[in-house]
C-alpha cells in the first residue's frame, strides 16, 4: 500500500480566537497550540464552543478576532477550500447521487486541471482509501445503501483522499450506536497512526476523548478550561474539569 | 381492484368515507372518461385514427405539445433561477414577489389570456417594438409559447422550492473542505439533486400546458395548420357536430395526460430515493 | 433565510441572478396584471362601474358565484371523506387511488367539458332519457356545475390527504378510547386539526371554481344572461370588440386572484407548519 505521510503534518495555533453569534459568543479569546502529528480531542458540553474551535480551524467560520496559523503560515484569511484540511461532518454530509467512489474521488475531481490525477491514477487512489477503511469493493454502492458506520468510514476515506496535512472531525461517532463506535474508534486510531496526520476530533463524550486522544482539551462556555493528556485531566483541580467529568 | 380492505383501524367511518370517495369518484371522472373513449370508436377503428390523426388534427398537436415542451424548458431555466433567488437571497419585497409566483394558479386564464394579448399586440406595450424588430408574438404560433411560459412558471419553481430548502448545509461545507470552489459546488453538488424536482416540474408545466386552452385562444391566432391548439379543434368539432372527431382528439390528449401521469409518478419515485 | 457568507455566491453574481428573476417575474407575472387594470380603467371609473353594474355583466357574476357555491361544497365534502379514507385505513391499491383523485389536473380543460357534452348532450349516452323528461343539463346550471366540479375536484382531497396522513390516527383513537362517538371524533378532534389545511384547499377550489373558462365554455352554449359565466362573458365581450366592458370583468377576476393570494400567503406565514405536509 502506497500511503505516505502528507508532505507536511502541520501544527495548529489558535491565537487569542474570539467569534460571536449575533449576541451570543461561542468563543471568547481562546488560544490553542496542537503539534504536528498530535491527537487532540475537543471536549465540553454542548454550547461550549468546540465546534465552533474546529469550524474555525477548518475555515468555515471566520473568527471576529484572533489568528489561526498552520505551522508557521498564517490562514485565517485563507478560503475553506484552499485550507487543505480534511473534514469529516457530524452527519457524514456524503452526497447522495454519486456512488462511493465518486464521493472519495470528488476532492481529486475539483482540482485544476493541471493538478488533477489522471482516470487511473485516481481510481487507484479510491482503492487505497477504500482498503484503508477496510471497505474493498465497495465502489459502486450508493451512500443510502450503506450503514452508518459504514457511511462515516467513506466520510473519512474522502476527507483523506487529498492527503490533508490536518484532520478535523465532528462528533465523529455522535450517531452511532456502541459496539460501532469501539470498531471505528480503533481503526481511526489505527488510521491515524498510519497516515500520521495532524487530527483534532470533537466529543461531549469524555471516554471517548481519553480513550482516543494523546491530549484532549477541555472547553465550558466559550474558554479553554484545561489542556492535558488523559491523566493530567483525571488529576486536575480545575472546579468545571471535575464536575464535567463525573 | 381496489378493495381487498383489511383495515386494521378500530376507527369508524371507513364504509362511509370509502363509498363517498368511489361513488363521487366514479360519477365525476371515471364514468365520464370512460365516455370519451366510447364515443371516438363509434364509427370504428379507421374513423377513430382518420380523424385523431388527421393532417389538422397532428399540426394542432405539434402545435400543442411542441409549444409546451418550449414552455416548460424556458421555465426550467428562469423556474430555477427565481427559485434560488427565493429561497437563497434576501431582498426587498421577496415576501411579496415570493406569493406573485402563484398569479398563474390564481389568475382565470380567460383574463391571462386577453391581458397577454393587449401586451404583445402590433399596437401592445411589448407587442410594438417586438413587429418592428420582426418578432411578432400575437396570433403567431409564438404567442401560445408566451401564454404557456405564463402559466407553466408556477409549477417549476414551487416544486424545486422545496428541494432547494433541503440541500444540507453540511454537503455544501463537505464540498467546500474537500477543496470545490463555489461554481463546482453548486455544479456538481447542488445541481444534482435538483435534478428529478426540475424533471417533475418539466413535466408538470408540460401537461398543463398541453392541454391549456382559455390563456392560448385569445393570443394564438387560431390559423388552422399553423396556430391552432389541440384543444381548440376539439371545440371546433364539437361545433360542427362531429362528436366521433372532438372525442378521438380528446382520447389522443387523454393518453398523453395518462402517460405524463406515469412519467410523474416514476419522477417521484426517483427523488424519493435520491433523498432518501 | 439568508445563508452564511462562505456559503453564498459572490455578491455580483447574486445581484445579477436577483436582477434577472424579478426581470422575468415583472415581465411574466406583474406586467400582464397591470395590462389588466390599465385596459379596464383607460375611459375612466364611471365607464368601468357601467360595464360591471350592465345586467348580462350581473347575470355572470350570479352565475359565477352560484356555480362556485354548489361546486365548492361538494369537493369539501368529497375532499375530507376520501382524505378521511386514505389517511386513517391501510387497504390495497391506495396509491392508485390517489392518482385518479388527481387526474383531473392532468386533463385538458376543453376535455373535461366534452365528457360531459358526451354524456348528457343531445346526442350523449343519457341525452334522449334526458330530452323526453325534459331536464335539462348541457348548456345549463347542472352541466356547468359537473364540469366545475369535475375540474376543481382534486383540490381539497390533495390538500387534506398529506396532512391527515402526518397526523395519523393517535389523536382518534385516544378520543374513542374515551368514550366519544365516531361522529364526536371527527367534529371535536379530527377537524380542528386540519381546519387551515381545509380552507386552504377550499380557497384554492373556489379560485379555480370561479376562474374556469376551457370546460365551462364547452358545456355552457354561451347564452348571454343564463349561461354565461364571468370568464365567458369577458370571453363574450372582447369577440365583440368591447374591449373595456371586457377588461373591466376580467378586473373583478383578477381582484379575485389577487384576494386569492394575499389569503394564501397569509395562511401560509400563520400556518405554514401545518400546511408544509401537502407540499412534499
Amino acid at each position: 500500500m502506497n500511503l505516505q505521510p502528507p508532505a507536511t503534518s502541520a501544527s495548529v495555533t489558535v491565537k487569542s480566537v474570539s467569534k460571536r453569534f449575533s449576541s451570543f459568543p461561542a468563543l471568547n479569546d481562546v488560544s490553542l497550540e496542537i503539534a504536528p502529528g498530535e491527537f487532540m480531542a475537543l471536549l465540553g458540553p454542548s454550547g461550549s464552543g468546540k465546534t465552533t474551535l474546529l469550524r474555525v480551524i477548518a475555515g468555515l467560520e471566520v473568527p471576529d478576532a484572533g489568528q489561526v496559523l498552520f505551522g508557521k503560515r498564517d490562514v485565517t484569511r485563507v478560503p475553506v477550500a484552499q485550507r487543505g484540511v480534511g473534514f469529516v461532518f457530524q452527519h457524514y454530509a456524503l452526497f447522495g447521487h454519486m456512488t462511493v467512489a465518486e464521493n472519495i474521488a470528488f476532492g481529486l475531481t475539483v482540482m485544476k486541471r493541471s493538478d488533477r490525477p489522471s482516470r487511473p491514477r485516481i481510481a487507484e487512489r479510491v482503492a487505497e482509501l477504500l482498503a484503508l477503511v477496510q471497505l474493498d469493493g465497495y465502489e459502486k454502492r450508493f451512500p443510502s445503501q450503506l450503514s452508518g458506520g459504514q457511511r462515516q468510514r467513506i466520510a473519512l476515506a474522502r476527507a483523506l483522499a487529498r492527503k490533508p496535512s490536518i484532520l478535523l472531525l465532528d462528533e465523529p461517532f455522535g450517531a452511532l450506536d456502541a459496539k460501532v463506535r469501539r470498531e471505528l474508534r480503533t481503526a481511526l486510531r489505527k488510521i491515524h497512526e498510519e497516515v500520521g496526520l495532524t487530527s483534532v476530533f470533537v466529543t461531549h463524550d469524555h471516554e471517548e476523548a481519553f480513550g482516543l486522544a494523546e491530549r484532549v482539551t477541555v472547553l465550558g462556555s466559550g474558554v479553554i478550561e484545561e489542556v492535558g493528556t488523559p491523566e493530567q485531566l483525571r488529576a486536575s483541580t480545575n472546579g468545571f474539569v471535575r464536575r464535567f467529568l463525573e | 381492484m381496489l378493495m381487498a380492505r383489511n383495515s386494521r383501524s378500530v376507527l369508524p367511518g371507513f364504509g362511509l368515507s370509502f363509498g363517498i370517495t368511489l361513488f363521487w369518484l366514479s360519477a365525476i371522472v371515471l364514468v365520464p372518461l370512460s365516455a370519451v373513449f366510447a364515443k371516438s370508436v363509434t364509427g370504428g377503428w379507421d374513423e377513430f385514427v382518420a380523424a385523431a390523426l388527421s393532417d389538422r388534427a397532428l399540426a394542432a398537436y405539434r402545435l400543442s405539445f411542441g409549444a409546451a415542451l418550449l414552455a416548460a424548458a424556458i421555465n426550467c431555466v428562469f423556474g430555477l433561477i427565481v427559485a434560488w433567488v427565493l429561497v437563497r437571497y434576501d431582498f426587498p419585497g421577496k415576501r411579496l414577489f415570493g406569493a406573485a409566483v402563484d398569479l398563474p394558479f390564481a389568475l382565470p386564464t380567460a383574463v391571462a389570456g386577453i391581458a397577454l394579448t393587449a401586451l404583445y399586440a402590433d399596437t401592445g406595450l411589448l407587442g410594438a417594438p417586438l413587429a418592428a424588430w420582426g418578432l411578432p408574438v400575437a396570433y403567431q404560433p409564438a404567442g401560445v409559447v408566451m401564454a404557456l411560459t405564463f402559466i407553466g412558471l408556477p409549477f417549476v419553481v414551487r416544486t424545486l422550492e422545496p428541494v432547494l430548502a433541503e440541500v444540507s448545509q453540511e454537503a455544501e461545507e463537505a464540498a467546500m473542505t474537500l477543496g470545490a470552489t463555489r461554481l463546482q459546488t453548486m455544479a456538481r453538488v447542488i445541481f444534482p439533486t435538483l435534478v428529478p424536482a426540475l424533471a417533475t416540474g418539466f413535466a408538470l408545466a408540460f401537461a398543463r400546458g398541453a392541454g391549456e386552452y382559455g390563456s392560448v385562444i385569445f393570443i394564438a391566432g387560431n390559423m388552422p395548420f399553423r396556430s391552432e391548439i389541440a384543444p381548440l379543434l376539439i371545440v371546433t368539432q364539437l361545433e360542427e357536430y362531429d362528436f366521433a372527431g372532438a372525442a378521438s382528439i380528446a382520447v389522443v390528449m387523454l393518453l398523453v395526460s395518462l402517460a405524463m401521469l406515469l412519467v410523474l409518478n416514476l419522477l417521484q419515485h426517483w427523488q424519493r430515493r435520491r433523498l432518501g | 433565510m439568508a445563508r452564511p457568507r462562505h456559503l453564498s455566491e459572490p455578491r455580483p453574481l447574486q445581484l445579477l441572478l436577483i436582477l434577472v428573476a424579478l426581470a422575468y417575474m415583472g415581465l411574466m407575472l406583474f406586467l400582464p396584471l397591470g395590462a389588466v387594470l390599465v385596459q379596464a380603467l383607460q375611459d375612466g371609473w364611471t365607464a368601468w362601474l357601467d360595464a360591471v353594474r350592465e345586467p348580462d355583466a350581473l347575470a355572470a357574476i350570479r352565475l359565477t358565484l352560484l356555480v362556485a357555491g354548489i361546486s365548492v361544497p361538494l369537493n369539501m365534502i368529497f375532499g375530507v371523506a376520501a382524505a378521511w379514507a386514505i389517511s386513517k385505513y391501510d387497504f390495497r391499491g391506495k396509491t392508485l387511488l390517489v392518482t385518479l383523485i388527481e387526474l383531473p389536473f392532468s386533463v385538458s380543460p376543453v376535455v373535461s367539458g366534452l365528457v360531459f357534452v358526451l354524456l348528457f348532450g343531445a346526442q350523449g349516452w343519457f341525452g334522449e332519457w334526458l330530452a323526453a323528461r325534459n331536464i335539462e343539463i348541457i348548456f345549463a346550471v347542472p352541466g356547468l356545475v359537473l364540469a366545475t366540479v369535475f375540474v376543481t375536484f382534486p383540490f381539497v382531497a390533495r390538500q387534506l390527504i398529506p396532512l391527515m396522513t402526518l397526523q395519523g390516527r393517535e389523536e382518534e383513537e385516544a378520543a374513542l378510547s374515551l368514550g366519544a362517538s365516531g361522529w364526536q371524533t371527527f367534529w371535536r378532534v379530527t377537524l380542528p386539526n386540519i381546519r387551515f389545511g381545509l380552507l386552504y384547499g377550499v380557497l384554492l377550489c373556489n379560485a379555480r371554481a370561479m376562474g374556469e373558462f376551457g370546460a365551462v365554455s364547452v358545456v355552457s352554449g354561451h347564452i348571454r344572461g343564463e349561461t354565461n359565466t364571468m370568464p365567458l362573458h369577458v370571453e363574450v365581450l372582447y369577440n365583440e370588440y368591447n374591449f373595456v366592458a371586457a377588461f373591466a370583468v376580467a378586473s373583478l377576476l383578477a381582484g379575485l386572484a389577487l384576494v386569492t393570494l394575499v389569503l394564501k400567503s397569509f395562511l401560509e406565514w400563520r400556518h405554514g407548519d401545518e400546511l408544509a405536509a401537502a407540499r412534499h
